[in-house]
């Protein structure tokens, strides 16, 4: 179904993820985060506590003004399907069973939306939501191996994509920079001077699942996809020292 | 038969979640003698409930409660984080792929299949939604029915001795694992699969949806 790469290369997208300087920059980024899965489209949507909308993504133009103007919100599924939830959601298990949503989705379809689509619903603070989807031209079977083998990585940069989204919100102060507890910092120094996991536990006296889910938080604290990559950002952040 | 209901969805089932919420305080109050708000319904409910959790529940044949436990994202506002840091080393345990699972419930009238049906669920939910491990506080009475229905926790740390003991515990779950509770449970993976696409929707072929 023509997607480019299984394994696309996500960490140097998140290394300028980190960089970028506005939401123009989130546009260009998401862009390429498209080719790099070689899907129909991406989109990044949030709105706040105060009803206030942001956007990047890869729809047509057209498409979104028709969306607003037709008052699409309204009736779309996966709006209904994913507000206030959190759970990832293949567009094909949503109640498309009225006249208006199955209209909607034709139209959809004709606009070059695609007729597959997942969506990973985001709950932020303060009423803060945001919806990060992918959408396709494609068969069920294929997008349904697609979205499982790449699920954890999607997850990952949806939420990536959020909490680079919250820092450019008008008015908003700074996050206290996410910072690793002692134990987490103990942890991925023993891991970043080359110990593996069952070392690390043992010398730190606790089990190995238990260092997997503080290397976890600390992985997602890092933003990194994966340990290496966590390894690698504390000891170029200066938070582990070895 | 298992129902996954978020929050803001627990009205379309009234005596299932009124019943949840009585059963609820008899075990944590009544039973277990812990420091739990019931309201003059007669419901436990604390500040975690009004977060829009999801809720695994287990219905009875008669709509009523048989048990159930609650789910909420780590990235979010969770007991763990904000009660019992002093228990897991400080760490704030935080990760789109970390849910936590709390007020493990069993009605009283509870058939000893009900627990097993409930972790299953819980891997169900796992498996679906990318969720790579629970963490939850559980009080000591847990430890022999979690071990009964071959899922017991691995403990990230505990305070208190003997009956009063509580612990912040952390789940994951293989196949091998499931297959286990799936047969603690008497419930085979194609039923578990059946319940959960009931709440969550099965998928449907496009043709039949354009052409509906």
């Amino acid at each position: 179904m023509g997607f480019l790469r299984n394994a696309p290369r996500l960490d140097t997208l998140i290394e300028r993820l980190e960089s970028a300087d506005g939401l123009d920059d989130l546009q260009g980024l998401i862009e390429e985060l498209r080719d790099e899965y070689g899907v129909d489209h991406i989109i990044y949507h949030w709105v706040n506590g105060a009803g206030e909308q942001y956007g990047c993504g890869t729809y047509d133009l057209e498409w979104v003004n028709r969306y607003i103007e037709k008052g699409y919100l309204r009736i779309d599924p996966v709006i209904q399907g994913c507000y206030q939830r959190f759970h990832p959601v293949n567009w094909k298990r949503l109640d498309w069973s009225s006249k208006s949503a199955r209209a909607f989705l034709e139209d959809a379809i004709a606009h070059g939306i695609g007729n597959q689509g997942y969506s990973i619903p985001i709950r932020g603070p303060n009423g803060q939501f945001a919806l990060f989807t992918l959408s396709h031209n494609g068969n069920d079977d294929d997008w349904e191996q697609f979205t499982t083998e790449n699920r954890r990585d999607l997850i990952l940069m949806a939420h990536y994509f959020n909490s680079r989204a919250l820092e450019f919100e008008p008015g908003r102060a700074p996050d206290p920079a996410q910072s690793l507890s002692p134990r987490e910092v103990e942890a991925m120094t023993l891991l970043a001077i080359g110990y593996n996991r069952a070392q690390a536990a043992d010398t730190l006296s606790i089990s190995e699942h238990t260092l997997r889910v503080y290397v976890e938080s600390a992985r997602h604290k890092l933003g990194a996809l994966n340990t290496t990559h966590a390894v690698a950002r504390a000891l170029s952040r200066g938070v582990i020292v070895i | 038969m298992i129902r996954y209901i978020y929050g803001n969805d627990l009205h379309t089932f009234p005596k299932l979640a009124r019943t949840m919420f009585l059963d609820r305080a008899d075990q944590f109050k009544t039973r277990l003698g812990w420091a739990v708000t019931v309201d003059d319904k007669g419901f436990e409910r604390d500040e975690y409930d009004t977060e829009n959790p999801l809720y695994v529940i287990w219905e009875n044949a008669d709509g009523s409660h048989g048990g159930s436990m609650r789910l909420l994202p780590t990235i979010g506002r969770t007991m763990v984080n904000d009660h019992f840091i002093h228990l897991t080393d400080g760490v704030r345990i935080e990760s789109p792929l970390i849910w936590e699972c709390t007020r493990f419930c069993l009605s009283r009238s509870a058939t000893p299949g009900v627990a097993a049906a409930l972790m299953l669920a819980g891997g169900e939910v796992m498996q679906e939604f990318g969720v790579e491990h629970y963490v939850g506080v559980f009080d000591a009475r847990m430890v022999r029915i979690y071990k009964r229905i071959g899922s017991s926790p691995e403990i990230l740390g505990q305070e208190g001795e003997g009956r009063s003991m509580i612990a912040v515990g952390l789940w994951e779950f293989t196949a091998e694992a499931q297959a286990k509770v799936s047969k603690a449970a008497g419930i085979s993976p194609e039923l578990s699969k059946r319940w959960f696409e009931r709440s969550f929707g099965d998928i449907i072929d496009e043709a039949g949806l354009v052409a509906a």
